[in-house]
Parts: C-alpha cells; structure tokens; sequence
C-alpha cells in the first residue's frame, strides 16, 4: 500500500508562548482534495507552514511521502501557492513566462541551468489554468484572479504530486472563485494532483472537494466532505467560534 | 579624448574600472530594487567609509597599514556590516528595517571619529566621498576586475534562484530553495561592489549607481531580463558620460555620474508619459 503523501502525528506549535497547534495528527492520502477549515487564527496557515517545512513543530513529527520531512529530498513533489497577497511584490518588471519558469529552479538544481524544455513546459503549466494566451504579459498586469492563476501554473510547472495551497482566493472578486474552485477540482480529477487548502469559502467549497479539516487549535473533525454535511449548525459552532451554516445560493449548484 | 586615455594610466584605470562598475552596480542593483533592500546599499557605503578612513588613519602611525591600500579595510568593513545586518534583521525580526539606521550610523559614527583623529588626508577623503578620475591606481582596477568576477559568477550561477527568492521569498523557502545562504552571499557580494564602485562614484554616491539605472529600466521594461539589460545600458551610459565630463570640467566623477543618470531617469519618465498619452489617445 503506498505511504501517505503527509503523515502527522501528535504536532503541537507555540508562538511566543503562546499555544497555536496541539496534538494535531492527520493523513493526506493520494488523491484526496482537502480543505482545511477554521476561523481567523485557529492555526491554519502555521500548519501548512509545517507541512512544507517553513516551520518547525514544536512537539510530534512528520512524513512526506513515507518520509520523514527532516530527511524528505523531493520538495518538487510538492507545489506551493501562498496568499497572494503575503509574499508576492505587485510591481514586479517580470512576465508571466518568467514567473511561471522559476518553479522550476528547485527541480532543475543548484548550479544547473532551466531545462531545455523550460518553453514547452511553461506553456503546458498555462494552458492547464487557462492562462496561455498572457505568456508575454508582464504579471504586475494581471488582475488578482488571473495572477492566482499564474501562481498555480508556476506550482504545476515542475509537475507536482500534491498542491498546497494557502487561502488562494483571497483578493479574488467573488464572481471568479467558483470558476477558481472548479479549475482546482479539475487538477484534481484529471491530472490527479492531490490537494491541500486553507480556506474560509466553506460554502463554494464543499462541492468539489473530498475531505474536510476542521482546525481551531486542534483538528475538532476530519473525515469525508458527507460526513462533514451531516454535521448540526450547532456541532460546527461548537468548534468555529460562532454559527457556522450552509448556504444556498440563488441559482446555484448548491 | 580618446588619446588621453591611450596616453595616461590613470584615465585607462579610472575608464576601465568605470565602465567594469557601470555593468555590475545596476545588474546587482535590480535585485536589490526588486527586493526593496535600496537602503542597505547605503548602510554599507558609509560602513567603507569607516574602514576607508579608519585604514587611512592607521596609515599615518602604523606602518604596515601605509603600505596597505585603504580599498582592502574598506571591503573588510563593508563585508563586517553586511554580516552585521543581517544578524540584526534576524534579532528584530518584526522591525527588520531597524538595522539598516543602526549600521549607518555606526558607520557614519566610526568615520567621523577616525577622520578626526587624523586631522588631515582631507584631498584623499574628497576622492573616497565623491570619487575621482585621478586616484584609481592600477591596483584599485585590479581590486575592481576581482570584484567584477566575483559578482558575474554568482549572478550567472545563482540568476534562477536569485529570480525566484526576489520575486516571492516564501515560495523560495516553500520550494526547498537555499534561500537563507543566497540571500546571505548575496549581501556579501552586494558588499564588495560597494566597496569597489566608491573609488568612482564615491562612497556618498554609490547607492545611487545600483538604484536610480533601475528606476530608469523599470518604467520601460516587460520583463525582468528586459529590466537588466537597460540597467546595465543606462549605467553605462552614466557612467561614460559621467567620467568625461569630470575629466574635462575638472568635476568629481561621482557628481557627474549620478546627475547625468537622474537626467537619463528624467528622460525615460518624460517618454514613458508621452507614450501613455500616445496610446490612450490612440484609444480614445
């Protein structure tokens, strides 16, 4: 039976002294589309962060691949896309073929030049997010939703295993998201990119995903997105802070 | 001019380490631009200062420091406040712009004390602020063609990390990408070209060769190799124009050099405006 992508068992986090995670244990398996679930400072991002070795847990331990993430080599194996509006410096002079090329630094190595194939790869990266048609548009003139995108493709560029992704809708105008939701579960199911994701769209979401998180300080549920439906206003509520419901849009698919 | 140069060995060191400092300053410059680390240019200009004028104070009662050229303490002070900085980024981790005053400062502090324990050397300082056409001996050119290396290599060797860490630092270090030792050779090279360009540009003035070419390059360029290419261009140009101006006006280089690339800058927003307009008439 093949290892799970992540294995995380008992990690506890504190910052300053101040308790972040606790006794966190949970698996990705091949294939899954996981959301994690949470209110504002309930942990999330400090778990991606340690998923992809930004940070060091406190207490317990993880595998990335059946290995432990001290000894883990294969960071290609996992594409990473940040809140956009954290790390990414807007007036960058770059083009998108530019931006979307250096996700392959990692994989190509240090003291070695970009693959011959870095043209033909990059182009595939665009057109799996539908952005082909932007290759010499500098980034710096892309919309938000557009730039997201771009970010994706420099994550897929290097053909990950897994994709991490740290609420990828934030700064998205909201007629956008469910587009950007449908082109995540389509990574998903047609080039079988195991998924992770931090977000707050709980509503948009649950429809394309397969498995469900729920963090606040500690994993409260973890299961399939039908168990996660059956859940009463109230069990939600009982960990998120405040009432937590599903919504109908008008007119929507859910 | 062009006879001059052939003629004098101080016009071929003073042109030869200009137009070698005219290709590294801005191709060094862009990233620290795009980084937003301009201001540790400075920093580290006025900790050569401390070095330079320390070495040249030393000289006057030590003699092994008369024999040594003030360049190679000015490197070494350069290269000790790079470390610096970025010990104190890490100490103040929420107030990491905190070290660059603290850095600038102490060099500006150990200057002005060395400088006026020495009570002279006034001319030879002039040359290290401002530059000067007349005080690059060969082995300062030396010095300069070594640095020149040094920087070509790692840009060459590290230009794809160096890209992405510049772009997006938290993707670089989510991707697995040495990001804390690039950046970490990246000061100290950062301060060898600070350290080699004061000779002409001047230590004052210095910070101002890797930063405003870029500003230039930036407001016209689609790409990021695009934005190296006309840095490079506009610190030539600077550069060239800068030297034989002082050489014929009898000015500090490092005056000419600098106001000639804010008249480029002035040239390329005054282009950039007009074509803006062109277009959204083109539009209208």
């Amino acid at each position: 039976m093949e290892a799970p992508l992540i294995e995380i068992k008992d990690i506890s986090f504190e910052y300053e002294e101040t308790k972040a995670l606790e006794n966190i244990s949970m698996k990705v398996e091949k294939g899954d589309f996981l959301a994690i679930l949470g209110p504002n400072g309930s942990g999330k991002s400090t778990l991606l962060k340690i998923m992809l070795g930004l940070i060091k847990p406190t207490k317990g331990s993880i595998k990335l691949f059946g290995v432990d993430s001290k000894n883990f080599k294969h960071r290609e194996w996992i594409g990473y896309v940040s809140q956009k509006s954290n790390s990414f410096n807007s007036g960058f002079p770059a083009t998108v073929e530019e931006v979307v090329a250096g996700g392959l630094a990692k994989k190509a190595g240090l003291f070695r030049r970009l693959p011959k194939t870095v043209d033909e790869d990059v182009l595939d990266a665009l057109k799996s997010v539908g952005m082909e048609a932007f290759l010499h548009r500098s980034i710096s003139e892309l919309s938000g939703g557009q730039q997201q995108r771009v970010f994706i493709a420099r994550a897929l560029v290097a053909k990950p295993k897994m994709l991490i992704l740290d609420e990828p809708t934030v700064g998205i105008d909201h007629q956008n998201v469910q587009a950007f939701y449908d082109m995540l579960a389509a990574l998903n199911r047609e080039k079988e990119i195991t998924l992770v994701m931090v977000t707050h769209d709980v509503d948009t979401v649950t429809d394309r995903i397969s498995h469900v998180a729920c963090l606040n300080q500690t994993i409260h549920f973890h299961g399939f997105k039908e168990q996660f439906q059956t859940l009463s206003d109230e069990e939600r509520a009982s960990w998120y802070g405040h009432s937590v419901r599903k919504i109908h849009h008008v007119g929507g698919a859910h | 001019m062009i006879d001059a140069i052939f003629t004098y060995e101080f016009l071929q060191n003073a042109f030869g380490a200009g137009l070698i400092i005219g290709v590294i300053a801005p191709l060094l410059g862009v990233f620290i631009v795009v980084r937003r680390l301009s201001l540790i240019a400075d920093a580290l200009s006025h900790v050569t200062l401390a070095g330079i004028a320390g070495s040249l104070y030393l000289s006057q009662s030590v003699v092994v420091f008369s024999a040594l050229n003030p360049l190679f303490l000015g490197i070494a002070a350069s290269v000790g406040g790079s470390v610096l900085i970025e010990r104190l980024r890490t100490l103040y981790k929420h107030y990491e712009e905190l070290a660059i005053p603290i850095i600038l400062s102490a060099g500006i502090g150990f200057g002005a004390i060395f400088i006026s324990l020495a009570q002279g050397f006034s001319n030879d300082l002039f040359g290290y602020l401002f530059g000067s056409v007349s005080a690059v001996s060969r082995e300062d050119l030396l010095i300069v063609v070594a640095i020149a290396i040094v920087v070509l290599a790692f840009i060459v060797i590290f230009f794809k990390e160096l890209f992405v860490l510049s772009f997006d630092d938290e993707y670089a270090k989510a991707s697995g990408l040495p990001a804390k030792w690039i950046h970490f050779m990246f000061m100290i090279v950062t301060a060898l070209v600070i350290a080699g360009s004061m000779r002409i540009v001047g230590i004052l003035l210095v910070s101002s060769l890797m930063t405003i070419p870029v500003a230039a390059a930036m407001r016209v360029s689609k790409s990021f190799k695009q934005t190296i290419t006309l840095s490079i261009i506009f610190g030539e140009a600077s550069v060239i124009a800068g030297l034989i101006s002082a050489f014929y006006f009898d000015l500090a280089p490092g005056g000419t050099i600098v106001v000639t690339s804010i008249l480029l800058l002035l040239l390329v927003l005054i282009y950039k405006k007009i074509a803006v307009s062109v277009k959204r008439g083109a539009i209208a």
